[in-house]
């Protein structure tokens, strides 16, 4: 049987982003883009539960950047069986959460799994998050927020975290919707010459899609977020800052 | 009929969360401009008495042993089959981890528009606009609410409390389950509480708390030393304690702890809005980071542009030297 993870990139928050100037999307050109961290826990979950249950491990994504190939591959070379690429209209553009999941749908319908994986959620997901929308769209249980999972009779046991610790154990019957926030270990590692291989004995199967409505988020305007007057910044070499942190300690008691 | 602000009552243990709270204060807060009421959806197992303590004009009460949890499914569905009817202005929900599987759920169900992360939701004229905190909190969206119905999943700590007491609770409005609960497919729910933890970081008055700008477990130990010599407790970020390298009692943020220490160091953490959830309230915050872009320094009181292991070292040869 089939576990389908679906994978995406995002823009690399830890980098500088910059506003379009059409005011209403990131300047794509000036992105790097990685793949959500959150994926990678997702498919690291999804290889567990197939190697526990034999299941086939299925990677399927939408290329919104032109470079998903990479990840792609590096999900083959960890152990997914297939990888499906959907390619439209919307290279380089910003994708809304409802119409990428009205673009998984069928496909997701033609696979048959019994899982679907997706990552919790990621940076740019305006519209909510992806597995809920994709359960309501698909007429499955869902759980997001997930931190571990396990196939046992005809039914899959998850845990969702809550806060300061608090989890839920749900069943889910089959099939089901998983977002994931941390697979129940670290991802594997795959070598670079491993994918290497891959890219070279297997291939990334293509499908054309057309785009839904609703493509793009319906922001009015983009910004970013005025710091100025709160943080006041300490300056100086490393030395000064050291002294300039202690004083404000000092002044306040706490040392 | 007076359009309505509907509100998700988050519970947990028989209690509302705080987030709920702070919805209801949104709520009425838009419902004075607008001339709306306030409506409270409370569902779960024998909760009706929870509405009495609910600052809203009426509250819908739904029980059923299915929803004593407030699991995904099972709240969602329950909403998916009031709305269509009692078609409220706008349906607001925690964007914690309970409201988020219910949010986008019924929002993608019924082909509603949905708004998440949102931390700001205000007139502008005759027209509502949600702001959502997006890419890790560098950047913000300003979202026109068109006319149709809307579903807002909001940030907790991002909106005031309803500090008013109607003084009377509001109409409480009883509905039988609705049938989707005879077919659900989430079988048991239980919830779990974690082990006690060797140090109560809620508890500490001062907290060095360390992200993923550390790199390496075992650059944790300089971390640690820092603390020691500040005589704080070592907290982290979620990524660390996702790598295993501290346990989940240390965290802080969201799915972590809440701390309201007199000292938060932050040393090489982004400030992700799931992290600033836990610790804005912060006597005094100062946070290292390289990057002079990182939505720490937006509550930082103190920020210093630096590598935090130049600034640990510095400040070690200082208090220990
Ligand atoms: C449902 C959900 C719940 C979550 N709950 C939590 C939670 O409870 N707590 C939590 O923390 N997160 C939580 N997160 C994750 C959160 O979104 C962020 O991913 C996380 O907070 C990022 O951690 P970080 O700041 O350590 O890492 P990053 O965002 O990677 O930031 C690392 C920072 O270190 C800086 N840096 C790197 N090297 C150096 C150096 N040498 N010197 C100085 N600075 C340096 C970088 O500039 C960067 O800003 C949650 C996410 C989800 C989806
Ligand atoms: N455009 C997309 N293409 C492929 N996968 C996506 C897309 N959007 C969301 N996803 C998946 O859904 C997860 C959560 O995203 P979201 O819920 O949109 O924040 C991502 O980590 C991916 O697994």
């Amino acid at each position: 049987m089939t576990i389908v993870v679906v994978m995406e990139q995002v823009p690399d928050v830890v980098e500088e982003l910059a506003i379009a100037p059409s005011g209403t999307d990131l300047d794509r050109d000036a992105v790097s883009y990685v793949l959500n961290e959150y994926d990678d826990h997702a498919l690291e979950e999804a290889l567990l539960l197939a190697e526990a249950s034999g299941d086939e491990v299925v990677a399927v994504g939408i290329d919104t950047t032109g470079e998903l190939d990479q990840t792609l591959y590096t999900a083959l070379a960890k152990g997914a069986r297939r990888a499906i690429k959907l390619t439209g209209d919307f290279e380089g553009t910003w994708l809304s959460t409802r119409a990428a999941a009205r673009l998984l749908v069928p496909v997701i319908q033609e696979l048959g799994p019994r899982l679907v994986l997706t990552g919790v959620q990621a940076p740019d997901d305006l519209d909510g998050q992806l597995a809920p929308t994709l359960a309501a769209l698909l007429g499955w249980p869902h759980a997001s927020v997930v931190i571990g999972s396990e196939l046992v009779d005809g039914v899959v046991q998850v845990r969702k975290e809550l806060w300061g610790g608090i989890t839920m154990t749900l069943e889910l019957e089959l099939p089901a919707v998983l977002g994931v926030q941390a697979a129940r270990q670290a991802p594997r590692y795959v070598p670079i010459s491993r994918v290497r291989q891959v890219m070279r004995e297997a291939s990334i199967e293509t499908r054309e899609v057309e785009a839904p409505d609703g493509l793009v988020p319906a922001v009015t305007t983009l910004r970013v977020p005025e710091q100025a007057g709160r943080a006041e910044i300490l300056t100086g070499s490393p030395a000064e800052i050291a002294d300039r942190i202690i004083e404000l300690l000092r002044a306040r008691g706490l040392l | 009929m007076t359009q309505r602000i509907a509100v998700l009552v988050e519970h947990l243990e028989g209690q509302p969360t705080d987030v709920t709270f702070e919805l209801l204060g949104l709520a009425r807060r838009i419902a004075n401009t607008d001339g709306a009421s306030v409506q409270a959806y409370l569902f779960g197992e024998r909760v009706g008495h929870l509405a009495e303590s609910l600052p809203a004009d009426s509250v819908t009460v739904v029980e059923h042993s299915a929803l004593h949890h407030l699991a995904p499914e099972p709240t969602a569905r329950v909403l998916a089959a009031l709305l269509p009817a009692d078609l409220p202005r706008l349906l607001l929900v925690p964007n914690t981890s309970l409201g988020m599987d219910v949010a986008a759920w019924v929002a993608a169900a019924l082909e509603w528009p949905l708004v998440a992360y949102c931390q700001a939701l205000e007139h502008r004229g005759s027209r509502l606009v949600a702001t959502a905190q997006l890419f890790g909190g560098k950047i913000l969206a300003d979202v026109t609410l068109d006319e149709r119905p809307t579903v807002i999943a909001a940030l907790a700590g991002a909106f005031a409390a309803d500090a008013v007491n109607p003084g009377a609770p509001g109409k409480i409005e009883r509905r039988d389950a609705p049938a989707e609960l005879a077919a659900l497919r989430t079988r048991s729910v239980v919830l779990e509480r974690p082990e006690a933890a060797d140090v109560d970081i809620t508890r500490a008055e001062k907290i060095v708390a360390v992200g993923r700008g550390i790199e390496s477990k075992d650059n944790l130990e300089l971390a640690e030393q820092v603390a020691q010599a500040l005589g704080a407790v070592l907290a982290a970020s979620r990524p660390l304690v996702d790598a295993g390298w501290l346990p989940r009692s240390r965290q802080v943020g969201k799915s972590g702890l809440k701390v309201k220490p007199k000292l938060y160091f932050a040393l090489g953490i982004s400030g992700a809005p799931e992290h600033l959830e836990g610790m804005k309230d912060a006597e005094l915050i100062i946070a290292v980071n390289k990057d002079p872009k990182a939505p720490i320094f937006g509550v930082a009181d103190y920020g210093a542009v630096a590598d935090l292991f130049e600034v640990s070292e510095a400040l070690l040869e200082r208090l220990e030297g």
